[in-house]
């Protein structure tokens, strides 16, 4: 590794350690270089050898990359979309950008597990909640779904969960988005739920059948408006669930699903404000009559209240979730969309119900304005009842109307060689509506237009009220609005304020220059469903990327369809299920999953088909290699996978993991390497080299996509060749083929690339990085951790290491003996150093009781000591309660953490100074972040379940 | 209080009440079930149940309800093979019953059984379970 000193190298930037800190950490460890650490770390047989010829190239300065991506942005082509289909062209507010979208404060937050210092997400997220449950009509939302189309599917097995009927039959409405249709398709084989495909607006609701449930898409995904109340009460009447995906801004003009007898509103919300990005990251939705919030999966927000009983929020109901329930969970789906959920949620804070309600009328009086036009000309407009989606009749010659279109600069849908579909949004105009009459062979001169009534009929306009509360109501200035974001930015705890040494969740650096070509209307514009020819440089991006990405890993090919880490491992379990069936070999439904692994592992096999056979750990924390035979003989001919962590979710380097693999292949299992804490090992270890066959990746740990306050994340799968077949393809991507290989599996997306329009972050950081940068981030990674441990050894215990006592980028620290010996909790600890000014590790996680500590490369020495010193005078505090010198129940600890109006109101009784309270080391009387709620009561809230905004009095 | 040398449990940490009337013998007896202090301190504030309905037929080992705390969701089973009862909605309501009176209030189904199973552990047996 050189020693020079490279003024535009960003690398420099990226690892927070200088060499020279690194030279002092390494003689604290006994090493004389990252090189002789990480020798000693990574056991020898797994260490990769030189990569012959790399795809990646030398590192890039910034300047450089931001050229090339410039490049690749210039290759698309922005037309016009028109296709609709669940995407929708949107104004975002620029307020909203610039506040929320490029602002650390909110998108370098993590998931509000430690509430405290996280209510001003919290509260943009349950305005998310209450905006989905009063536009859906329904009781309860959850704080987003991944995307409308996994929305449907996890919609579908609520639907069986709840359902009292018994048969495993669903009914899907025919007129649903393609998209749609494929994911079901592909979800529900896997699971046994047989798909029944009906035109439900022509079905007599007495022939249905017997079903758990029925699926609606409300308006049509052919634009068309119908009232299935009649379909919904047959299926309630034979003891099944309705779902209705509805589209959010429609429901401001037309009955909302909840009204017409749904149990379950799924959807997007896209087009408040969220620019299309070539398929995502957008927040979809989920709503659900009272009664079953408790089968709602994802994340819900709650209002509690705090040890002052003032209100406070918080996550609810964290124990029905996969990290908790593993295999008996209710969903594989862990994160939310949070940062877009901010951003819909924002979009109708600004412009309220009144703002909402015009954009609407505005878009279905362009709609039928359109479908006026189209009817002079001759055109045959397939349905009267609509919003903003109309159909037209051209037989045999949609493909020429839709080149005719594309041609002028607007982009069409052909629903088949007949039939023309044409959307409207809000920032369709008067020109755009010609462009689509020339297409159709109407004039090229422009005559008179104007904004039509909506085609929206009467009986199913919508007569209740939405968004009465005041924050929807009150910041409808840009100056509010601005104080708003600001308020409640400065709430929260993010990477802008500190580290956030959260174990397995790799808290890195997201760098400005990674950030910048997000927003670019290149890749921000783009539909996707957008024809190959306009998307030339996205395509090309992807494949760079998917191909550096195989290659640091070891693999032969990427998809980098799964929009979240939950989804790459369903998508790699579900390749594993369709490679073992391909062979003959049904029978191999045993997924072996060690006892340490993330609950996630255990939630996704059983989602994949697959049934969880649990390995059994070593004291040492790692897999038992002898259970592990013996769960193999047991399972000999039903052994699908193995699903492993590496290094393990303790922190280790497994020694012993070519046996492992090799006992599974010798099984004839495959190896499902998770790839939660490949920060340990980029440019040290490849997952394919010691016996993977696929894993998951996470661009949002490794790869440097900011974690947005709890999503969006990027969960590619890559796999090794012959798993190829079966990985995620989508029937409207605009190339089936990666390179040689062709993905044949069923879609786990709602788009074909998942999340295209945050890829250039994680391009940009490989192509700034190099090889030789990735290599040396890793090593400045697990040199942090180690210099952690070390320095905390002497006050408490590190749980687990590895080779030469070595930990990998992340140890656990035990404070199970402290809390034995003081009572002081890890909880205690955790809340403590939120006025230390820390965001707590991960705690409890892997193990009950400990903090999993990360440091990642990209802290400096300096904030690692601060930790290191704020961790000591912890465990002396604790130390104190332990001797007795403050009662077990009032000490600076328990009471964690303190807020301003703690200290500063009424009369201090507390048995140590207020000074200790708020500026336990004195640096922090200028620097101290002031967390805005005390503890908060975790059993009230999920005794009293609040999931909407509370009244304004509540505050009082 | 309940004498804990009265109950029955199962290694899955439920105690079991045999009400043993003599003029009706077990035989025609219900038995009250619940979780113990043990269970009801491992799991933490004790959130929600989910029990089943009155009149559902169970079986011993089966599970048959749900008990949530904020740190988990744990599965009623079923120690006894019968019919249910009565199911205690008082603690449906105050799941927090489960933590401050285990053996009294927080009790959460009765089960009309025909036989008692031979297999439940006296109190000195289910203490060397927990090791306490």
């Amino acid at each position: 590794m050189s020693d020079t000193y490279d003024l535009d190298a960003f690398g420099r930037r990226h690892i927070g350690t200088t060499r020279d800190d690194q030279r002092l950490m390494l003689a604290t460890l006994g090493y004389d270089s990252l090189d002789a650490l990480v020798d000693a770390a990574v056991p020898s047989a797994i260490q990769m050898r030189e990569v012959i010829s790399s795809s990646i190239p030398e590192a890039a300065t910034e300047r450089q990359a931001l050229a090339e991506l410039r490049a690749l942005a210039d290759d698309n082509t922005v037309r016009t979309s028109m296709i609709g289909l669940g995407y929708f062209g949107t104004i975002t507010p620029a307020v909203i950008q610039r506040n929320v979208l490029e602002n650390p404060s909110w998108y370098t937050a993590y998931t509000p597990y430690q509430p405290e210092i996280s209510q001003g997400r919290l509260e943009a997220m349950l305005n998310f909640q209450t905006m989905v449950a009063d536009l859906t009509g329904l009781d309860t939302a959850n704080a987003s779904m991944l995307d409308e189309g996994t929305a449907v599917v996890e919609g579908m097995l609520l639907a069986r969960r709840a359902s009292k009927a018994k048969t495993s039959r669903f009914v899907v409405d025919a007129d649903a988005l393609p998209q749609t249709l494929a994911l079901l398709r592909s979800r529900a084989e896997a699971v046994g739920i047989e798909l029944a495909e009906l035109p439900l607006a022509e079905t007599d609701p007495a022939e249905l059948g017997e079903c758990f449930g029925v699926f609606v898409q409300y308006p049509g995904a052919s634009g068309r408006i119908w009232d299935p109340s009649a379909v919904f009460e047959a299926v309630h009447a034979g003891g099944g669930l309705a779902v209705a995906a509805a589209d959010l801004l429609a429901m401001t003009l037309v009955t909302p699903p909840g009204e017409l007898g749904a149990d379950v509103a799924v959807g997007t919300s896209q087009r408040f404000g969220v620019p299309m990005g070539f398929g995502g990251p957008h927040a979809g939705f989920m709503a659900v009559r009272k009664g079953l919030e408790r089968q709602l999966p994802g994340r819900l927000v709650g209002v509690s209240q705090d040890a002052a009983g003032h209100p406070a929020y918080r996550l609810s109901l964290q124990a029905r979730e996969q990290h908790i329930r593993r295999e008996k969970a209710t969903s594989n789906i862990c994160t939310a969309q949070v940062l877009l959920a901010v951003m819909a949620s924002m979009y109708a804070v600004y412009h309220g119900p009144r703002g909402l309600r015009a954009i609407a009328a505005r878009t279905a009086g362009m709609a039928s304005a359109l479908a006026d036009l189209l009817a002079d000309l001759g055109q045959t407009v397939v349905h009267d009842a609509y919003f903003d989606t109309i159909r037209v009749v051209v037989p045999g010659t949609a493909d020429r109307v839709v080149e005719r279109a594309r041609e002028l600069g607007v982009h069409l849908w052909a629903a088949d060689e007949a039939t023309v579909q044409v959307s409207v949004d809000e920032t369709t105009t008067f020109d755009e509506l010609h462009l689509v009459t020339r297409a159709f062979g109407g004039p090229e001169e422009r005559g008179a237009v104007a904004i039509g009534a909506t085609a929206i009929p009467d009986a199913l306009g919508r007569t209740t009220a939405y968004l009465e509360h005041p924050v929807f109501n009150t910041h409808h200035s840009e100056t509010a609005m601005m104080r708003y974001l600001k308020l409640l930015g400065d709430r929260d705890y993010a990477l802008d304020r500190g580290m956030i040494p959260l174990g397995s969740c790799t808290m890195k650096l997201n760098a400005a220059t990674e950030m910048q070509a997000v927003t670019w209307p290149e890749f921000a514009n783009l539909h996707p469903f957008a024809p190959v020819a306009d998307v030339v440089g996205s395509l090309a991006l992807i494949e760079q990327l998917e191909s550096w990405l195989a290659e640091v890993t070891g693999y032969d090919t990427v998809s980098l369809q799964p929009n979240a880490g939950s989804q790459g491992e369903l998508a790699g379990l579900l390749a594993i299920r369709g490679y073992h069936r391909a062979n003959g070999e049904p029978e191999r439904t045993v997924c072996l999953i060690p006892s340490s692994a993330h609950g996630t592992n255990a939630a996704s096999a059983v989602l994949a088909g697959m049934r969880v056979v649990v390995v059994a750990c070593d004291d040492r924390g790692n897999v038992d290699l002898d259970d592990l035979r013996a769960k193999i003989d047991a399972n000999a001919a039903e052994i699908a996978a193995l699903m492993i962590t590496y290094p393990s979710t303790h922190g280790v380097y497994e020694h012993d993991v070519i046996d492992i693999t090799q006992a599974v292949h010798d099984a004839g299992g495959q190896v499902y390497v998770d790839g939660a804490n490949l920060n340990a090992l980029l440019g040290t270890a490849r997952f394919g080299d010691f016996g993977g066959d696929v894993s998951h990746l996470n661009l949002h740990k490794t790869f440097c996509i900011p974690h947005g306050g709890g999503g969006p994340g990027v969960g590619p799968v890559a796999a090794k060749a012959h798993l190829a077949p079966y990985l995620p393809g989508h029937p409207m991507a605009q190339r089936a083929d990666h390179r040689e290989l062709v993905h044949g599996g069923g879609p786990v997306s709602a788009a074909p690339y998942g999340s295209p329009s945050i890829l250039p972050i994680s391009w940009a950081y490989i192509r700034m990085m190099g090889s030789e940068g990735l290599r040396e981030a890793t090593a400045a990674a697990v040199l942090a951790a180690n210099y952690v441990a070390e320095r905390l050894r002497d006050h408490y215990p590190v749980l687990y290491t590895g080779d030469n006592g070595l930990v990998a980028h992340e140890c656990i620290i035990d404070v199970r003996p402290l809390t034995q010996a003081t009572g002081v909790t890890v909880d205690d600890v955790a809340k403590r150093l939120i006025d230390y000014g820390f965001h707590a590790p991960t705690m409890s996680f892997p193990v009950a009781g400990t903090l999993m500590v990360e440091p990642t490369e990209s802290e400096d020495l300096a904030e690692l000591e601060r930790f290191v010193e704020a961790m000591i005078a912890i465990k002396a505090e604790a130390d104190a309660v332990g001797r007795g010198e403050f009662p077990a129940d009032d000490n600076p600890l328990r009471n964690a953490p303190h807020t301003a109006e703690s200290i500063a109101v009424g009369e201090w009784t507390h048995p140590y100074s207020r000074e200790q309270a708020v500026f336990p080391v004195h640096s922090l009387v200028r620097t101290k972040y002031w967390p805005p709620v005390r503890r908060v009561d975790q059993a009230y809230g999920d005794r009293n379940l609040v999931c909407a905004c509370p009244p304004v009095e509540a505050f009082a | 209080m309940t004498d804990l040398n009265d109950l029955k449990y199962t290694s899955d940490h439920e105690w079991v009440l045999i009400d043993e009337d003599p003029a009706e013998g077990v035989d025609a007896g219900g038995v009250v079930v619940g979780i113990t202090a043990y269970a009801a301190d491992k799991l933490g504030d004790v959130v929600f149940l989910e029990l089943p309905e009155v009149g559902t037929a169970v079986a011993a080992g089966e599970v048959v309800g749900e008990i949530e705390s904020t740190k988990s969701v744990g599965e009623l089973i079923s120690p006894v093979d019968g019919t249910v009862t009565e199911v205690n909605e008082r603690a449906v309501e105050e799941p927090e019953l489960l933590n401050s009176d285990p053996f009294g209030d927080g009790w959460l189904i009765k089960v009309m059984v025909a036989e008692v199973p031979g297999d439940l552990l006296s109190l000195e047996q289910y203490r060397e379970v927990t090791g306490e």
